[in-house]
């Protein structure tokens, strides 16, 4: 019986973990490239949960078939900011550059709020209830396909940083940006692309966890605080770190509900946090060296 | 003595103030803005003279707030020795935490602080045993009147406002600065960084701290959400410190007035203008709008932190002859 249980949280711990990474990649490739922490991370999150819900109800379409137009869309509004907000903070002390995204963030919470109300939301369909079985183990299906989805979006992503042009600018870039630019890349496109790549890759997740979880304004705060952690545990800058991070959380978040409680559910992320920061500054990356 | 007349005068208009301005209404608003400034003077001290950005200053604020609240409720000893002792809790939190989280720089520590007062607001709501969770403390207010919180509160504004200004003079603000200008710098120079920003921290949190026990005492109600709130508390402390002008003694100060001001403006649509407005004239897409606004009130606060930080990165007194040279341009423009 305990064993069921362990292996259990290990699954689904593991399926949440793969979403996770996918939301952290976003925030860590923007750090990278930027130096910049996007404190409106978890409101992009936010912002394209509520875009997936509404082409959901309006067309009917399955919420994974509505993945790419949602991602288009955020790519789009996280270039748009790059070039109206971030562009400008750009060299500016570390408060002003900390403060222009916690106001966007505060700006797009609080325009959720007005324009769609704060009542709790959730898209019905048969498959987001469903759960499969296999001798005692019990999977979400809705959660299993996220984290399907969301590692074939990783994969893609490897690609496009391993094989294209604007990849490997992009990675040039990260590992050091005045031998990029004297190499001719072009910081600026550079800067837009990854905004737009990051807030894309945060979309994806967001349509994702529709299924999942409910949904209404105030849900980015935790997942941003999320993370933050789980960059932080990776490596700001480390998409590989990113992935262990998230799986990290993901299964400290399983075993230590079960195990510790449910109402700590929140502290637990906190703490580890917290105990990155202090014993393992630079987190995983200082270890695999990616 | 001419440096001193300005501060003077401010200073009896406010100690007159609540004898000229008898509505209960804006002596509250008053009262707010002299707490914040208490908070928002320890915020510049760390993160604008230190250059050590606190993201967490609801976890001093709150600490504060609960000894007040828990002195009431499980010592029965009055909520107003809270007052100094929501100070003394808030250093006492303040120094482990600086000693382990200062070897951290920049955004990290932005963000072990924001973890901080996280953690400690989890922990307000889940030991219900000590601190009855959810469903907050009740202490019962000692006046009616709002005239003698208005006095505590103004000697707290003032108290803060001389520990900037000394600290800033003395050596110990060339500390502060040195350190925030370029850290391995001040280092090599001799200067013990730990030393000194774990000083400017324990200052910041003093003063946030007794912010927090005047806030029990004055509200006489608190719980985990309203006390380690991040947007009320934490972000509202950044804001004040930026729009009043990093760096600068009577930034906090200006900026408290008018960040309590605006959210009262958007809150109360205008303080009823928009109402009136809708009366008198008829039209009912006013009505639509004030809904609106009154709806929006942190969506404009949102908005007005990025506007700030794009024009006005150093804040109302530090841009001032920018402040100054726009608003002239502009009258002489319309003339």
């Amino acid at each position: 019986m305990n064993k069921i249980i362990l292996i259990q949280l290990l699954v689904s711990g593991l399926l949440m973990g793969g979403v996770y990474a996918l939301i952290s990649i976003g925030l860590t490739l923007i750090f990278g490239v930027m130096r910049i922490v996007n404190f409106a991370h978890g409101e992009f999150l936010m912002i394209a949960m509520f875009a997936c819900f509404w082409i959901v109800q309006l067309t009917g379409l399955s919420p994974y078939l509505a993945v790419p137009f949602v991602v288009l869309l955020l790519f789009l509004f996280g270039a748009l900011t790059y070039i109206l907000i971030i562009r400008r903070t750009i060299g500016s002390p570390m408060v002003v550059q900390i403060f222009a995204t916690v106001g966007l963030g505060l700006f797009m919470q609080n325009a959720a709020l007005v324009l769609w109300s704060g009542d709790y939301r959730t898209i019905q369909s048969p498959a987001a209830s469903a759960v499969l079985r296999f001798s005692g183990i019990q999977v979400n299906y809705s959660l299993l396909i996220a984290f399907l989805v969301a590692i074939a979006i990783t994969l893609l992503l490897f690609g496009f940083m391993a094989w294209t042009y604007f990849g490997r600018a992009i990675r040039a870039t990260v590992q050091d940006r005045t031998a990029a630019q004297l190499m001719g890349i072009n910081a600026g496109t550079i800067k837009v692309i990854t905004m737009g790549i990051g807030s894309g890759l945060v979309a994806a997740a967001g349509t994702l966890l529709l299924p999942i979880y409910y949904l209404f304004p105030d849900i980015g705060g935790p997942f941003t605080q999320k993370a933050f952690v789980i960059t932080i545990l990776g490596g700001l800058g480390s998409t590989v770190g990113a992935i262990l991070g998230g799986v990290t959380l993901g299964l400290a978040e399983a075993f230590g509900s079960a195990y510790i409680g449910m109402e700590f559910e929140g502290l637990i992320g906190l703490v580890i946090f917290v105990l990155v920061l202090l014993f393992l500054p630079g987190g995983f990356k200082r270890l695999t060296k990616v | 003595m001419k440096q001193f007349s300005g501060p003077v005068i401010l200073l009896a208009i406010l100690i007159a103030f609540p004898w000229a301005v008898q509505d209960s209404y804006y002596q509250h608003l008053m009262i707010l803005v002299l707490m914040w400034i208490a908070i928002g003077s320890g915020w510049n001290l760390i993160s604008g003279y230190t250059g050590q950005v606190l993201f967490g200053a609801a976890a001093f604020f709150g600490t504060g707030a609960y000894t007040a609240a828990l002195l009431l409720n499980k010592l029965d000893i009055s909520a107003w020795w809270g007052l100094p002792l929501g100070g003394v809790a808030a250093v006492i939190l303040a120094l482990p935490f600086g000693w382990i989280s200062f070897r951290l720089r920049g955004p990290y520590f932005a963000l072990v602080t924001l973890a901080l007062s996280e953690i400690m607001r989890h922990i307000a709501t889940i030991w219900e045993s000590l601190t009855e969770g959810m469903v907050g403390i009740l202490v019962m207010q000692t006046w009616v009147s709002k005239l003698p919180y208005y006095y505590i509160a103004l000697a707290l504004a003032v108290l803060s406002i001389v520990i900037v200004d000394v600290a800033v003079r003395s050596r110990l603000g060339y500390y502060f600065v040195s350190i925030r200008e370029d850290q391995d710098a001040a280092e090599s120079m001799g200067i013990n960084t730990l030393y000194y920003r774990m000083v400017s921290l324990s200052l910041a949190a003093l003063l946030i701290g007794l912010a927090g026990g005047l806030y029990t005492n004055y509200m006489g109600f608190i719980d985990p959400k309203v006390v380690f709130s991040l947007h009320d508390v934490s972000i509202m402390a950044i804001l004040v410190g930026i729009v009043g002008g990093v760096s600068t003694v009577y930034g906090p100060a200006v900026g408290a007035f008018i960040m309590v001001l605006v959210q009262e403006l958007i809150r109360t649509g205008g303080f009823g203008f928009l109402a009136w407005f809708t009366k008198t004239t008829g039209w009912p897409f006013m009505t639509t709008v004030t809904k609106y606004v009154s709806e929006a009130h942190v969506l404009s606060f949102g908005l007005l932190v990025v506007l700030v930080i794009l024009y006005l990165p150093n804040g109302v007194v530090g841009d001032w002859l920018c402040v100054k040279k726009t608003i002239l341009f502009r009258k002489r423009e319309t003339a």
